[in-house]
């Protein structure tokens, strides 16, 4: 069991070699690039827009109807809603959601290219067929971060609209707790992860799709199987880095 | 012309291929047959280099291909056409844009220059009205078309097909036959055909290599395998009661 796991990591490890190996005509790496951010990136946006903006308006919420202590001051719900939007709800949880949006969607379309020979195909013509099916999406991830801070607005702005309009904070109230011991560091300490993250969802799903065997009742467990792993692997990895940035 | 000599290939403990040499010519459709597992698709595929034999040569006109560079090798593979048992097209990509991909990927020519090269091709294959159509959306007859289609559009010197005719309806099949054979007397390519088909192995047959066991256990044209009195290879070719009367009526016709 063990061997086999370690196999695989080594294995995923040559294959992020392999990407970088003779790379593609730009002309048509340039389209291929275009195309996943349009698919990853821009597909993405009304999703995350949508949870974002509730689940900010949740923590509000729920930390606003916490605060029964009238000695604690109201603009802690701002305070609070900062928090954990920049520092988790964005990088971490977005990013895990993403892994079942994003993560399934590139397992199934590269395992689907595997076991219809597409990938042997571009292999006997000559293609470098990982630098052509990964690379633009390691590339279209690039982006990542700016989906990421979209979230991060978003989710802050439902705080405040749940907050101000729920009737449990005035805004300018909500505003000082957003501005309350404001460490610069802490979204320095968001993008890093988000980086991080960009590159395990990138590469976790297309290792499950491009590695698969068989056919498409196999393409529909790789791309569970893809999901259980890269959340796995964004938690450990927001741990670790949570770790070494901030402890 | 791609010459093979005693190639050995192992997977584990089991030997699939067990020191097969043969010489497929160029202008020629040479047909691969025999049983399943009996291991054309390991023999295929190490022609194509998606396997590494153990031990033994493959040469394309006296390249020998385990000797190549890297870099020697991608350019080999520039001159080799592929049509997939399942005709494996991009799904995400138009029929013409299939058929471009090649000359996008490995010419310098600019997009008038490929589409006047896609049309030709297309004209070639007899293809009509799928241009600007998903793979999705055409028949399997038409989907081996544009297999055919991206496999001779960057000119190739070598085709290799594994199955051309598989799911086909037999009058498809045998158009489908018909134009390989055209092609590759047309361009003198070096056509290898994995098939279990035998009307493709008596339509264009010229020469025919019947693996047994991971060995080369017969080898001749499409006429004398009407008139081998190879035990394995007779078992194989004529196990129908069809082609056992045809084989029947084609020796008394040779006789007379």
């Amino acid at each position: 069991m063990l061997i086999r796991y370690l196999s695989q990591i080594g294995k995923y490890f040559i294959m992020l070699k392999e990407i970088f190996n003779k790379p593609t005509k730009w002309s048509v790496m340039k389209q291929l690039i275009l195309k996943e951010v349009d698919d990853l990136i821009i597909g993405s946006l009304g999703i995350v827009a949508f949870i974002s903006f509730f689940v900010g308006g949740v923590v509000a919420i729920q930390t606003a109807l916490n605060l029964t202590n009238p000695l604690i001051p109201k603009y802690l719900i701002g305070f609070a809603t900062r928090q954990s939007v920049v520092l988790e709800f964005a990088p971490t949880f977005i990013s895990i959601i993403m892994a079942g949006k994003m993560g399934s969607f590139i397992t199934s379309s590269i395992g689907t290219m595997r076991v219809t020979e597409q990938i042997d195909a571009l292999e006997v013509m000559g293609v470098n067929s990982l630098n052509y099916l990964v690379f633009p999406k390691i590339i279209a991830l690039l982006l990542y971060p700016f989906v990421i801070g979209l979230s991060m607005f978003l989710g802050i702005f439902g705080g405040w609209m749940a907050a101000v309009y729920g009737g449990f904070t005035s805004s300018p109230e909500f505003i000082t707790g957003l501005q309350t011991e404001f460490i610069p560091f802490h979204i320095a300490y968001a993008f890093i992860k988000t980086f991080t993250f960009a590159l395990l969802l990138a590469t976790i799903p297309s290792f499950h799709g491009y590695y698969m065997k068989g056919g498409a009742l196999e393409v529909g467990q790789a791309s569970t199987v893809s999901f259980v792993w890269t959340s796995v692997v964004i938690i450990l990895m927001n741990f670790i880095l949570t770790q070494l940035l901030l402890s | 012309m791609i010459e093979v000599k005693n190639i050995v290939k192992q997977f584990g403990e089991q030997t699939v291929l067990k020191g097969v040499s043969t010489r497929f010519e160029a202008g020629m459709t040479n047909l691969i047959i025999g049983q399943s597992g009996s291991g054309k698709t390991v023999f295929l595929k190490s022609l194509l280099g998606i396997h590494t034999p153990d031990s033994g040569t493959i040469s394309f006109d006296g390249r020998i291909y385990s000797e190549l560079s890297n870099d020697e090798k991608r350019a080999l593979r520039t001159e080799i056409g592929m049509v997939f048992q399942g005709s494996a097209l991009f799904d995400s990509m138009t029929v013409e844009e299939n058929i471009g991909f090649p000359l996008k990927m490995f010419t310098n020519k600019t997009p008038a220059e490929i589409k006047e090269r896609v049309d030709f091709v297309i004209d070639r294959v007899h293809l009509v009205n799928a241009h600007h159509k998903r793979p999705s959306e055409i028949s399997g007859g038409m989907q081996k078309r544009v297999a055919i289609a991206r496999a001779i559009v960057n000119n190739p010197k070598y085709l290799f097909c594994d199955e051309p005719n598989s799911g086909l309806d037999p009058k498809t099949a045998i158009v489908i036959d018909n134009l390989i054979q055209e092609i590759t007397q047309e361009y003198n390519i070096t056509t290898v055909i994995n098939t279990h088909d035998m009307n493709s192995v008596m339509e264009i047959g010229e020469k025919i290599v019947f693996l047994k066991n991971g060995l080369l256990e017969w080898e001749g044209s499409n006429k004398e395998i009407f008139k081998t009195d190879n035990a394995a290879v007779t078992d194989f070719v004529y196990s129908s009661e069809l082609f056992k009367r045809v084989r029947k009526m084609y020796l008394e016709d040779d006789v007379k």
